[in-house]
């Protein structure tokens, strides 16, 4: 349960009643030293470097992954107007979007049942919302493929419903991506969503009853507008790793499903071709970003950054 | 609650079938989140042979020799070891910025506070690429100690967040009530604030055990020869993965339930005392 406060705490400053101590003025410094150490040399020195690799180009006559620094920055337009990627870019981005939007959609009313129905269940419920991640992703990932494979129950169910012709299929697709996707973040879209309903003061919404609110009204003034944190959490913690991922796309997609995230893959490990997969890399980081400031601007929690 | 009770009956109606609307849709979620969780348990009883993918009838050959199938137990110890390295460094470090940011004041708290949460918001592709760029422009050779910088990296920002929640609820009154009763800074912080966040510690550890112990796209670009179970076994997955992992996984899945049922158990009897 503290995993669930702690990440949308991420999103907001703690109105906290400690008062700063008045220990030496270095001391935070010197507690902060090693960790920060470490995430400058492990984490901003790396997207630096791969800044750099991005503006590189291949040695003339050299071998495969030989690549010398020219400043080149025609790798951006060259890799941007390619349609080997940014048609996976795109499709990242719809994929992640449709991933966010049916685990909002299946997130907030589990989120919202443990809270206000699960009674004394409440942390029993909660540990089978994070049980899942006790079993490896890949192996969940893979049994999906079990699961909507033709002689599946989910193709059984389709079929019977005549949703799926007789030989028709749901993998590899699609469809079994996304649901891949959605399925791998469910949890954090549930758990911040769980952290900010559990904060709500029931009074508020007996408050709303008596000010004869009907029960939809009084969700829709003011449940809803207190748990928006946790929803701008969740569909963050879902958002990005979606978007970045290819484990969903390589084991429950076609090829015509590919998103960026197998194109990086691809294009750094098997081609060895580091500035055009750091270009992507970096289109990718930047895109998200974008769309996430975006995004928190509108709903206007500034204090993320 | 108590309002329907005296509400017309359409609209005690109305409630009962909402509620009951929300349970089985609570039901159906909480299906959709374990059933991949079933299929794996129940195929680690399969009689597979090579490939685990179709029923093939009831054995327990693969729990009575989890370490049949070459590889697996090899690259099980190797995260485990990994795990449990990367928890104690990342915990460590992340405890302790965590309390610079809490209890104290100073310049350059919001360069800070950004730096942990960018490793938090950068697509794990980009994460594993830009450290492979720099490992391959400085000569690292990959293996063990790339995959663990790399894994201590990505923890640090997760066990920040979750200690700061920790500490942000203490009552910063408790430590001085000790130091008003003689106790030095030292000894106020070793027995008083250390206790009282450390529930927060273990669940900032346990996340950040689970994290590195489930990693795979990081760990996929720095490792090089060097394997853990997830990496083993989405190579294993184009050419049949064996049942054995089936079994690891879902032996790990019941420890792991026990462990929180155990702990929640405890605080739930604590509680009532």
């Amino acid at each position: 349960m503290s995993i669930a406060a702690a990440i949308a705490d991420t999103l907001e400053e703690q109105p906290h009643h400690n008062k700063p101590q008045k220990a030496g003025k270095l001391t935070p410094y010197w507690l902060m030293l090693p960790g920060l150490l470490w995430l400058a040399i492990f984490f901003v020195v790396p997207l630096v470097t791969l800044f750099g690799t991005s503006l590189m180009t291949p040695v003339p006559g050299g071998e495969v992954g030989e690549f010398e620094q020219t400043f080149h920055f025609a790798n951006y337009w060259n890799t941007l107007t390619d349609s080997t990627y940014y048609v996976p870019l795109f499709r990242s981005f719809l994929y992640a979007g449709a991933a966010t939007l049916l685990a909002l959609a299946i997130g907030y009313p589990l989120a919202y049942a443990i809270a206000f129905k699960g009674g004394k269940y409440r942390n029993l419920l909660l540990v089978l919302v994070i049980a899942p991640f006790f079993v490896s992703f890949i192996l969940r990932t893979v049994a999906w493929r079990q699961i909507l494979a033709d002689e599946g129950p989910v193709v059984a169910i389709l079929r019977w419903a005549g949703l799926v012709s007789e030989t028709g299929g749901v993998y590899p697709s699609a469809f079994a991506v996304i649901m891949g996707l959605t399925y791998n973040f469910l949890p954090f879209m549930t758990l911040p969503i769980y952290a900010s309903l559990e904060r709500v003061d029931h009074r508020l919404i007996e408050a709303a009853g008596d000010l004869y609110a009907k029960p939809i009204t009084g969700f829709r003034k003011v449940t809803f507008p207190l748990s928006l944190p946790g929803v701008v959490a969740g569909t963050l913690l879902t958002f990005i790793p979606a978007a970045g991922d290819y484990v969903n796309a390589a084991l429950l997609g076609r090829p015509s499903n590919t998103m960026i995230g197998n194109r990086i893959e691809y294009t750094f490990l098997s081609v060895n071709d580091y500035p055009t997969a750091a270009v992507l890399s970096f289109i990718l980081m930047a895109s998200i970003l974008v769309l996430v400031l975006f995004y928190v601007r509108r709903l206007g929690t500034e204090d993320l950054v | 609650m108590s309002t329907t009770a005296k509400a017309p009956a359409t609209v005690r109606m109305r409630t009962w079938s909402g509620d009951n609307v929300l349970k089985i849709y609570a039901f159906i979620a909480f299906v959709y989140l374990l059933l991949p969780v079933a299929y794996t348990f129940v195929f680690s009883f399969n009689d597979a042979g090579r490939t685990n993918l179709v029923w093939r009838g009831f054995t327990l050959d693969n729990w009575r020799n989890p370490c049949g199938a070459p590889q697996v137990c090899e690259s099980v110890v190797n995260s485990v070891v990994l795990a449990a390295g990367v928890t104690v460094v990342a915990t460590i470090l992340g405890a302790m910025i965590a309390f610079a940011l809490v209890r104290h004041q100073f310049r350059g708290r919001s360069t800070t506070n950004l730096t942990i949460f960018l490793p938090m918001a950068t697509p794990e592709v980009v994460l594993g690429s830009s450290l492979l760029a720099l490992f391959l422009n400085v000569f690292v050779p990959l293996g063990f100690w790339t995959v663990f910088i790399a894994h201590v990296m990505f923890c640090i920002s997760f066990v920040v967040v979750t200690v700061k929640a920790r500490v942000a609820s203490l009552d910063a009154r408790l430590e001085q009530a000790a130091m008003d009763l003689y106790a030095s800074e030292r000894e106020a912080f070793r027995r008083i604030t250390l206790p009282l966040v450390m529930p927060g510690i273990a669940a900032a550890a346990l996340l950040a055990f689970s994290l590195s112990f489930d990693d795979f796209i990081i760990t996929n670009f720095n490792s090089g020869q060097f394997t853990t179970f997830p990496k083993f076994v989405y190579v294993a997955s184009t050419r049949g993965i064996p049942a054995q992992a089936n079994v690891i996984a879902s032996a790990m899945f019941f420890i792991a339930l026990a462990l929180v049922l155990i702990s929640q158990i405890r605080s739930m009897r604590r509680k009532e005392v």
